[in-house]
C-alpha cells in the first residue's frame, strides 16, 4: 500500500486523525498532541498497526520529540508517530497496554531521556546503571569524559 | 511451593552470549521468573554519533552488531543516503546484498552453531564456525577485515570487488548448502537434540507481533515478515528467494529457520552474482564531508537478527543530531521473561540462545 | 595381610589413574580434534604427547582460590573423596586371567559399591562451596549418579547370574564367546549407565558447561580441580577396564601376557567410544535423563536378567 492509498484508508477510518497526517520525504507522519497519542495509537493499532517498531525521542533543545514507528504486515507500510511534550514536566501516555512491545523501548527512553511513561508497568532504566545520576541523550547532559572532537569544517 | 532459590546467570557465563545478566528465580529447577538485566555493554554509541561526522560514524556501527557489521553498515548508510538524498551506484547495490547475504550465512553460522553448544554439541559449533571462517574470509579478502568490515559507506561501498572473488563466493555458496544438510542430520536430526528443542519457549504469533520480535525469532512463530519482500530495499525485488517460516515457534523452529535462510542466501547470491555488471561502486561527486538538509529519515533493513533501523536527525551541520538504531536483538531479549517461565534452568540457556541476541547490538 | 594387600593396591591404583588420566586427557584431546576437524595439542612432543606433561606443572604450581564464604575444611578436603573411591575400586579388577591385584569374594560388589561414595564427596564439595550454580550441579549429580547404580547394578547381575559368582576372577574363567551375544543387552546398558555415573557427555548435566559453568567444582582451582578431573577420567578407565574384563571376556581370545595387552585394547577402544559419544551428542535435560533411567534402562535391564535366568537352567 502506497502511502496515499495509507492517507485515504486512514481518513475514511479516522477522520479526526486526517488532519494530523502528511507525508515527510516519502515516509507517513502523524503529527498528534501529547494528550491524544495513547487514542491515536490505538485508534492506529486497530486499523491493523499491529507492531511497534521502535519507540524514541529527540531533545529538540526547548522540548523532546517522541518518535514512534509502528507498522502494518497487511498493509505492508509504516508510519511515524510523533508528539512533542514539555522539557520540564515531560511525562505521556505510556503504550504498553497496545504493544508490549512498548515496555523495553519506553524504559529505554525514559533511561536516556528521563520522559516518565504513565501507565508503564515497571518504569526503571534499563542500559544504564540504578544509580546513574542525568539522562544522558538530553542536549544538556553534562559528564566531565565527554571529549568533544574538533570541528572539521 | 517449595522455597526459591535466586541464581545468577551472568554477567560472565558461557551462554548468555555476551554479558547478559539473567536474574533467574528456580522452584528447583524449574524457573519461576527470568528477568534479563542487560546494558553491560552499553557505550552509549548514539551519544558518541551525535559528536561526530557522518563518515566517522560508520566504524561506530560496526561496533553495534560485531556478528554481522555489515548489516549495521547498510543500516546506517541507508539512512544518510535517505537523508542526503544520495543516489548509489547499481553495482554497489549489488555488492551489498552479496555481503549482506554472505553476513547472513556467517552470523547465522554463530546462532545455530550457539545452539549446538548451548545443548552441549560442542561438535557442531565447530563445524558452523568453520562454515563461518569461509564467509570471514571472503570478507578478509574484501576489505581486510574479519569482523569490523566498515565497508559500505555512505553513497556505496568502500573497494570493489577483488580479482577472483566472484569464483571464490561461488565456490562457497556451492559448497555451503550440502553441509547444511549435514548439520541438520547432525544436530536437528539427533534425537537428544529434539527432545532439547522442540516444544521449548515457544511463542505464539500474537506475542511474537506484540512484542516486536523480528527475523528468526518472528519466523520461527510463524509469522511470515521479511523485509526484503515485504517492504523490498536495494536489489531484493530482482531475486527469486523463498522465506522460511517455524510452525509453532519454539527454539527448534527458530534454529531451523535461521539454517534453512542460510540456503536461501546461497541463492540470492547466485542470482546476484549472476546479474553483477562492471561499473562504479561508490556515488560521484559526494562531498568529503556530509552535511545533509535539516530533518529526520529512517530506513530499515532485513539483518540476520530482523529488522534492524536507523533512524537520523539532521539539524543541517555535518554532525548527526540524534541517531537511533532500532536493534532488532533489544527487542527479541524482550521477550526472555515470557519464554523462560515454567521450563527447567537447562532450558532457558537454550532459549536465550535460540534468540540468538549480539550484546553489541542490544547494548549500543 | 589382605587388607593391608588391598591398601597398597589402592595407592598403586591411584599413580595408575594419575598416569591414566594423564594419556586419557592426552587421548581425549587428539580424538575430540578429529572429530572437530582440529589438531589438538601437536606442539609439544611428537604429536603433542608430551602436552600433559606440561600441563601437570602448570596445575600444581596455580594458585589455589578458596572463596571466602566457602566452607573451608569440607571444600579444602572433599575433591580427595571424589578422587579416592575411584582409585580404590581399581582393586578388584582382573587383569589377567587368575590374577586380580585383590581376589575378593565379593569383588563385583566391591565395584559397584565403592565409587558410589564419590556421590557423597561430590555433594559436599557442591554444597561446601556456597555457590547456587555448584549446589545445583551437586543436587544433580547426587540424583543421577544414584538413579544410574540401579540399571548398572542390575547389568552387571545379569553376568553375575551366567557365572555364578560374585568374584570378578571367576566371571573371567566362567565366561565364553557366546556370552557377548546373551549379554549383549546388559553390556550396552553397563556402558550407557557408567557413562552416566562417570557424569560424562551426554550424561554432563551436573557439570553442564554452557549451563552450571562447571557445576560442583566451579570454584575449585589449580590441583583441586585437577582431583576431579582425575576422578573422572579415573572413572572413565576403571569402568571401562571393569566392562571389559566382565562383558568381553578380560583377555579373550589371548592368554598370559597377552590376554593384558588385549584387555588394555578393549578399555583404550571403550574409552574411545566413551569420548566419541560425548562429542557428537548433545546434552540430556535432567528430567528426559530421569526417564531415560527408568523407564527404558532399569526394564531392559531386568528383561535381561530374565533371558539370562531362562536360559540358565539349559546351560
Amino acid at each position: 500500500m502506497n502511502i496515499d492509498e495509507l492517507r485515504e484508508h486512514l481518513c475514511s477510518t479516522y477522520p479526526d486523525l486526517c488532519p494530523l497526517f502528511s507525508v515527510e520525504y516519502g515516509d507517513g507522519m502523524l503529527m498528534v498532541d501529547s494528550s491524544r497519542l495513547h487514542e491515536a495509537a490505538s485508534d492506529l493499532r486497530d486499523l491493523g498497526f499491529d507492531r511497534l517498531g521502535m519507540v524514541t525521542a529527540v531533545d529538540t533543545g526547548d522540548e523532546f520529540e517522541l518518535v514512534y514507528r509502528v507498522q502494518s504486515r497487511e498493509m505492508h507500510a509504516g508510519i511515524f508517530v510523533k508528539t512533542r511534550v514539555a522539557r520540564d514536566v515531560a511525562s505521556i501516555a505510556s503504550v504498553n497496554d497496545l504493544w508490549p512491545a512498548a515496555n523495553w523501548q519506553e524504559r529505554e527512553v525514559f533511561d536516556m531521556f528521563g520522559i516518565v511513561f504513565e501507565g508503564h508497568p515497571d518504569l526503571r532504566r534499563i542500559l544504564l546503571t540504578d544509580d546513574w545520576v542525568g539522562y544522558p541523550l538530553r542536549k544538556d547532559y553534562e559528564d566531565e569524559r565527554i571529549i568533544r572532537r574538533p570541528d572539521y569544517i | 511451593m517449595t522455597e526459591q532459590t535466586i541464581v545468577n546467570i551472568g554477567p560472565s557465563h558461557p551462554s548468555t552470549h555476551g554479558v547478559c545478566r539473567v536474574i533467574v528465580t528456580l522452584d528447583g529447577e524449574t524457573v519461576v521468573h527470568a528477568e534479563p538485566v542487560i546494558g553491560h555493554l552499553h557505550r552509549g554509541i548514539e551519544k558518541m554519533a551525535e559528536n561526530r561526522t557522518y563518515l566517522q560514524v560508520v566504524p561506530l556501527t560496526d561496533r553495534l552488531d560485531y556478528v554481522g557489521s555489515m548489516y549495521a553498515n547498510w543500516a546506517y548508510c541507508r539512512s544518510v543516503e535517505r537523508l542526503a538524498g544520495i543516489r548509489v551506484p547499481e553495482r554497489a547495490e549489488y555488492i551489498r546484498v552479496i555481503v549482506c547475504e554472505l553476513q547472513r550465512i556467517a552470523s547465522h553460522m554463530m546462532g545455530i552453531g550457539s545452539t549446538g553448544a548451548d545443548t552441549g554439541a560442542t561438535s557442531a559449533f565447530m563445524y558452523t564456525f568453520a562454515q563461518r571462517d569461509h564467509v570471514v574470509e571472503l570478507f578478509e579478502a574484501l576489505c581486510g577485515a574479519r569482523l569490523t568490515y566498515n565497508y559500505v559507506r555512505p553513497g556505496g561501498v568502500s573497494m570493489d570487488l577483488p580479482d577472483g572473488w566472484v569464483e571464490q563466493c561461488r565456490a562457497f555458496t556451492a559448497q555451503h548448502p550440502p553441509v547444511m544438510m549435514e548439520i541438520d542430520r547432525l544436530l536437528f536430526g539427533n534425537v537428544i537434540a529434539r527432545a532439547r528443542l522442540k516444544g521449548v519457549g515457544v511463542l505464539t504469533p500474537e506475542d511474537a507481533v506484540g512484542w516486536g520480535t523480528s527475523g528468526p525469532v518472528a519466523r520461527g512463530s510463524g509469522v511470515d515478515w521479511d523485509l526484503r519482500r515485504d517492504d523490498p530495499y536495494s536489489v531484493y525485488p530482482r531475486f527469486d528467494f523463498q522465506i522460511p517460516l517455524g510452525e509453532i515457534g519454539d527454539c527448534y523452529d527458530r534454529a531451523r529457520v535461521r539454517l534453512w535462510e542460510c540456503v536461501e542466501s546461497c541463492k540470492i547470491i547466485n542470482q546476484a552474482l549472476d546479474q553483477i555488471e562492471p561499473g562504479s561502486v561508490h556515488a560521484e561527486g559526494l562531498p568529503r564531508l556530509l552535511a545533509p538538509r535539516p530533518g529526520d529519515a529512517y530506513d530499515h533493513i532485513e539483518s540476520a537478527r530482523g529488522s534492524l533501523g536507523v533512524y537520523l536527525v539532521s539539524d543541517g551541520s555535518p554532525r548527526p543530531y540524534r541517531m537511533k538504531v532500532r536493534s532488532p536483538a533489544f527487542c527479541n531479549l524482550a521477550v526472555l521473561p515470557l519464554l523462560a517461565e515454567g521450563h527447567t534452568l537447562s532450558d532457558l540457556i537454550v532459549i536465550i540462545g535460540s534468540l540468538d541476541p549480539v550484546f553489541g547490538e542490544v547494548d549500543r | 595381610m589382605t587388607l593391608l594387600w588391598g591398601f597398597l593396591w589402592g595407592v598403586a591404583g591411584m599413580t595408575v589413574i594419575a598416569v591414566g588420566a594423564i594419556l586419557g586427557v592426552w587421548w581425549e584431546r587428539k580424538v575430540a580434534a578429529r572429530i572437530q576437524m582440529r589438531y589438538g595439542p601437536q606442539q609439544i612432543g611428537p604429536f603433542g604427547s608430551l602436552q600433559m606433561i606440561a600441563d601437570v606443572p602448570k596445575l600444581l604450581f596455580k594458585e589455589d582460590i578458596i572463596p571466602d564464604s566457602a566452607d573451608k575444611p569440607i571444600f579444602k578436603y572433599a575433591p580427595l573423596f571424589v578422587f579416592g573411591p575411584i582409585a580404590v575400586s581399581m582393586v578388584v579388577i582382573p587383569f589377567s586371567a587368575g590374577w586380580a591385584p585383590l581376589n575378593t569374594s565379593v569383588g563385583v560388589l566391591f565395584f559397584l559399591a565403592v565409587p558410589s561414595i564419590e556421590v557423597i564427596a561430590i555433594l559436599l564439595s557442591a554444597w561446601a562451596s556456597h555457590n547456587t550454580l555448584s549446589t545445583l550441579g551437586g543436587i544433580r549429580a547426587t540424583a543421577q549418579m544414584i538413579s544410574y547404580e540401579v540399571p548398572r547394578s542390575l547389568a552387571v547381575l545379569a553376568i553375575v547370574l551366567l557365572a555364578g559368582s560374585l568374584r570378578p576372577l571367576d566371571v573371567v574363567d566362567a565366561w565364553r564367546w557366546w556370552w557377548l551375544p546373551l549379554t549383549f543387552i546388559a553390556f550396552l546398558i553397563y556402558f550407557i549407565a557408567s557413562i552416566a555415573e562417570m557424569n560424562r557427555g551426554p550424561f554432563d548435566i551436573p557439570e553442564a558447561e554452557s549451563e552450571l559453568v562447571a557445576g560442583y567444582f566451579a570454584d575449585y582451582s589449580g590441583m583441586r580441580w585437577a582431583s576431579f578431573m582425575m576422578a573422572e577420567y579415573g572413572g572413565m578407565i576403571s569402568a571401562s577396564l571393569f566392562g571389559a574384563a566382565l562383558f568381553l571376556g578380560a583377555g579373550w581370545p589371548f592368554t598370559g601376557a597377552l590376554g593384558v595387552v588385549a584387555l588394555i585394547v578393549k578399555t583404550i577402544a571403550l574409552m574411545t567410544i566413551v569420548m566419541w559419544v560425548k562429542w557428537t551428542l548433545p546434552r540430556l535435560r535432567q528430567d528426559h535423563l530421569m526417564s531415560f533411567c527408568w523407564k527404558v534402562l532399569t526394564p531392559l535391564a531386568l528383561v535381561q536378567l530374565v533371558i539370562v535366568g531362562v536360559v540358565l537352567p539349559w546351560l
